[in-house]
């Protein structure tokens, strides 16, 4: 006989070290999740796996020039060739494709380039598409879209972002620039602060004037499934099933891009594997799909493949930051002025010129310095589009300030932690009015740097650091240090209507009561990966008292979730969950008054806990469930009450949320070949009250990898002809199992006032903290060399360069002499092929 | 030109004509039906389609069909018996070792591969066991407990088993 199945399973729970943290209800438990049985068993609805009767299958034909005029398209052939139903150009379709929208216009003069689905007669980046074969099977498709004869009249192609925004060659030759836009932020005008190129005059004469720049390397978001999309034209309905994160954006957008009626289009994002903001977008392929299906009347599937996600699916990060940073000579910061570059690439995306705004808001980070000001200008590269990846905007800035944070203790001689506590906000200054204008409500930087130093062995492994430096060793130890914030729970819709955003940033929920006491709970929020069903059940379970196994959570259906924001920025829980909580108190609202009748009493003497109203100072009792079949039944309620005690509930966030956290982390570097090791990472997150411990681990895991993958092994990159190099998983090097280490994590807990919850969002702050406390660690670990920067990803070619050339005497590039920033005539590909090597 | 094959996919055995450039991912998906076996990639790096022929785990994106005729290929949708979970799917959502779970179907065949090697592996061996997988939402730190975890209740269920003379 063998051991039962539920033995192992309890056996295996009773293993798993992850300690609730409620107090006996719901929200706090370490629950396992309801959407795994699903997942593991291999019955997921993913997007690709949608088959419908006579669907047809799309390849696209893309452009292999950055920059070029299409001067003639031959679809003869391809026409011709076994099961092809079609061959689509963009002169077929120019009328009704409209231009993919951006729904964040920074500036009003902003400049932008009308983006079609299908090129017409230029294309701007290598990848845009130029052509679509739709035929019987995939295969056929493929063969045919072989055989479509385009020519080009190659144009030049503007790659690298300093030199497009020093002008000369243009992306796009009819905006007469390559800036789209220059958006400014200044402490001072805003009244929110002092005057910063004061505070750096007063530095200069008597403090210290750090200048350093830092370059955010172009990424891939790469999620897990491929992007695909399935349209069904049913008459004039238009049913489209997309690998989305924001299926009621992409409802609207494709009724406002294409001119149809938004109650004519339903969308659905199925289980979605994984978005990370790349499929936070309105894509060319869903308006394709749309096209085909209606042009054909028959079901049409598009599936990319993974090189073809790669290289048209958006990138994120690409920007070069400038930055001088003012402090006194006892490390006081006093000011510091940001000039960045932010490449756009061909197009904008959904929210493409909003990430770096994202980020204007947080490079003040946790610390209380007076004067800032934020310069932004957007360029224009003839490379793939650019838009949202996890953290968006706030990864960049918190890596800068971080980064300076430890380079001003450098300067000082003192510990990187003495100086960031000298700066931060003490707990005891909550509410703090930032030197941006925001209010941070809550925060305790010292818990979490104490819980973190603990965890660490922070002095133990300063001493182990110590002694390898004396004895030369030649691994070297390198610790790096990480305090951060964010701004999450997006967002407060007055906040995005002063910031130009096209939309606001509430969330909606319904709870459906069932006849058999069984609920329903309706979220605007569509999860790819975090949990909703089962965090969701959580809060319903404790607010309504009904059992978490009789909760079916519903998203990611505009027919069933009529309104929603959908997710992205951290901000399902803080926001999303609060609209939950609401719609359920609602419910008891509405139960109130029917239960009170059924008892016979006054309403006011009725109170509603675990599930039940009781008549206070009576035994007597009704279940909500009980409450719920009267109501179904409606024979017997209080004249004049509808029968329904279904609740709908909107939130709009009067404030962000402020995550925060200390991170600390230690590499071995090895000093001959520049290979660096994880050796230990310690993340210490408060991001307020915790509905469910287990997945917030895991986010935090998740994200910790991303941005340590930042730091050390990811870059998209593209050759001097603009063809993307990286253009699969060989080359595109995501990190796998063995490249990283088990990290520790811990908690400390200051609740947000936001929400109800308290919870603050947790799903960037990993990725946010991680890139800075490993790129601190390794040049920490080399610094006495001579090394005070090396380009992300620290690759080992990198890292070994930086080592050599400083041990050669080299000039380090991030002084302002040896690099001068946005000048022209500046090289005109950016470093990191790691041939020139270097300090920087 | 279609060339006759017949394949055991989880148990029951099909017989089907497919194109020779057939791969055998496609074959389980679009032919049989098994779409629990993703793609993730078209370069044999991300083993989301991982699968075991005769037992030993395969990418399936790098195979042909052809090449799996007369062979048996087990699949994540055969792992369950009766509705009852295997220790490792049961591990995997023990441990929170997924988040979006499209890399899920292969990591765990993958897993199952690195214990039939290695009934008791390190974490060392486990993350070296994996390195053809990715998985982009969990930097892997759950994984490698599921895995610890579910090699465990696999050995005690052998023991189980031995010990109730089986």
């Amino acid at each position: 006989m063998s051991i039962s199945p539920e033995a192992v399973a309890e056996e295996i729970e009773d293993r798993v070290d992850v300690d609730d943290t409620g107090g006996g209800g719901e929200v706090g438990r370490a629950r396992v999740r309801k959407e795994d049985q699903r997942l593991i068993t291999g019955r997921t609805r993913w997007t690709d796996n949608i088959v419908l009767p006579g669907m047809l299958h799309i390849v696209t034909v893309r452009s292999p020039f950055a920059h070029a005029r299409i001067t003639a398209i031959d679809t003869t052939e391809a026409k011709a060739s076994p099961g092809v139903m079609d061959v689509i150009t963009g002169a077929d379709v120019k009328d009704e494709q409209g231009a993919l929208p951006c729904a964040w216009p920074i500036t009003a003069d902003q400049k932008s380039q009308p983006h079609p689905a299908i090129a017409v007669d230029r294309v701007a980046f290598a990848g845009e598409v130029v052509a679509v074969v739709v035929a019987r099977t995939v295969a056929q498709a493929r063969d045919a879209a072989e055989l479509v004869d385009v020519d080009y009249d190659e144009l030049p192609a503007v790659l690298d972002l300093r030199t497009a925004a020093a002008g000369g060659d243009l992306a796009h030759p009819d905006l007469g620039t390559n800036v789209s836009a220059t958006w400014v932020f200044d402490s001072k005008e805003a009244g929110t602060g002092d005057d910063v190129d004061a505070a750096i005059e007063t530095a200069r004469a008597e403090g210290i004037v750090l200048e350093r720049e830092y370059r955010q390397q172009r990424l891939i978001p790469s999620f897990m499934e491929p992007r695909s999309v399935v349209v069904d034209p049913t008459g004039e309905q238009m049913t489209m099933w997309s690998s989305t994160q924001v299926p009621h954006i992409l409802r609207l957008m494709l009724a406002l891009t294409l001119d149809v009626s938004e109650s004519k289009v339903r969308v659905i994002a199925p289980d979605v594997g994984g978005g990370f903001g790349g499929k936070l977008q309105v894509t060319p392929e869903e308006i394709i799909t749309f096209l085909a299906a209606r042009r054909t009347g028959r079901p049409v599937k598009w599936t990319e493949t993974r090189s073809e996600s790669l290289l048209s699916a958006h990138h994120g990060r690409d920007q070069w930051q400038k930055l001088t940073l003012a402090a006194t000579k006892d490390g006081t910061v006093t000011g510091l002025k940001v000039d960045l570059l932010a490449d756009m690439g061909a197009y904008l995306g959904l929210v493409t010129p909003g990430v770096p705004i994202l980020g204007a808001f947080m490079y003040n980070a946790i610390y209380k310095f007076p004067a800032y000001r934020f310069t932004c200008e957007n360029i224009f590269t003839n490379k793939t589009w650019t838009d949202a990846y996890r953290g968006a905007g706030r990864p960049e800035a918190t890596f800068a300030i971080e980064r300076l944070m430890t380079e001003l203790a450098v300067e000082l001689g003192v510990d990187p932690l003495e100086i960031r506590e000298k700066n931060w906000i003490k707990h005891e200054e909550f509410p703090f009015a930032s030197v941006c204008g925001l209010e941070y409500d809550s925060g305790n930087y010292e818990a979490a740097t104490a819980r973190a130093k603990e965890l660490f062995d922070y002095d133990g492994l300063r001493a182990e650091q110590k002694r390898r430096r004396e004895s030369g060793d030649t691994v070297q130890l390198g610790l790096g240090i990480s305090t951060f914030t964010e701004m999450c729970g997006l967002a407060p819709s007055r906040v995005l209507g002063s910031l130009s955003y096209g939309a606001g940033g509430w969330e909606n929920a319904s709870v459906r009561m069932l006849p058999t006491g069984k609920v329903e709970v309706v979220t605007g929020s569509s999860a790819h990966g975090q949990g909703h069903e089962t965090a969701w059940s959580q809060i319903v379970a404790d607010e309504l008292g009904i059992p978490f196994e009789d909760i079916e959570i519903l998203h990611g259906d505009t027919q069933v979730s009529a309104r929603g924001m959908d997710t992205y920025g951290s901000r399902s829980l803080v926001v999303g969950g609060q609209a939950v909580i609401m719609a359920s108190r609602k419910v008891v609202e509405k139960a109130k008054p029917i239960a009170a009748h059924l008892l016979e009493a006054a309403v006011e003497d009725l109170e509603f806990s675990a599930g039940s109203f009781t008549v206070r100072g009576t035994g007597k009792g009704i279940s909500l469930g009980e409450v719920s079949l009267a109501t179904f039944a409606g024979h017997n309620l209080p004249d004049g009450i509808e029968p329904n005690l279904d609740s709908d509930a909107t939130f709009d966030p009067s404030n962000f949320s402020f995550p925060h956290g200390t991170h600390l982390c230690a590499v071995e570097v090895d000093t001959e070949t520049g290979q660096v090791r994880m050796r230990d990472y310690v993340a210490v997150d408060d991001i307020g009250n915790v509905v469910n411990p287990l997945i917030v681990e895991g986010q935090v895991h998740g994200g910790l990898l991303q941005g340590i993958a930042q730091a050390l092994w990811e870059e998209a990159v593209h050759d001097e002809s603009g063809t993307l190099v990286t253009g699969s998983f060989v080359d595109y090097t995501l990190p796998t199992a063995a490249d990283t280490i088990s990290f520790t994590t811990d908690r400390t807990v200051s609740p947000a006032t936001s929400n109800d919850l308290g919870a603050k969002g947790v799903g960037e702050a990993g990725c946010i903290a991680s890139t800075p406390a490993v790129v601190n660690a390794v040049i920490d670990a080399v610094r006495h060399f001579g090394v005070d920067d090396i380009v992300m990803p620290c690759t080992p070619e990198r890292v070994w360069s930086a080592i050599q050339s400083a041990r050669a005497g080299g000039t380090s590039e991030t002084t302002p002499e040896a690099q001068p920033h946005f000048v022209e005539g500046e090289p005109n590909q950016d470093p990191g092929t790691g041939a020139e090597g270097g300090t920087r | 030109m279609m060339t006759r094959i017949s394949v055991t996919v989880d148990g029951s055995t099909y017989s089907d004509e497919v194109e020779p450039r057939m791969l055998l991912v496609h074959y389980l998906r679009e032919v049989v039906g098994k779409v629990g076996t993703v793609i993730g990639c078209d370069t044999s790096n991300c083993g989301a389609c991982t699968v075991h022929l005769d037992g030993v785990s395969v990418k399936s994106c790098n195979l042909l069909a052809v090449q799996a005729d007369g062979h048996e290929v087990s699949t994540i949708e055969g792992l369950a018996r009766d509705g009852v979970l295997h220790p490792m799917q049961e591990a995997f959502r023990a441990c929170h070792a997924l988040q979006c779970g499209y890399c899920t179907p292969g990591m765990i065949m993958q897993s199952l591969d690195v214990v039939r090697e290695n009934p008791t592996p390190s974490e060392e061996e486990i993350r070296k066991g994996l390195e053809g997988n990715l998985c982009r939402c969990t930097g892997y730190h759950n994984i490698v407990r599921a895995v610890e975890q579910g090699a465990a209740a696999m050995a005690g269920s052998r023991t189980a088993d031995v010990m109730a003379g089986e």
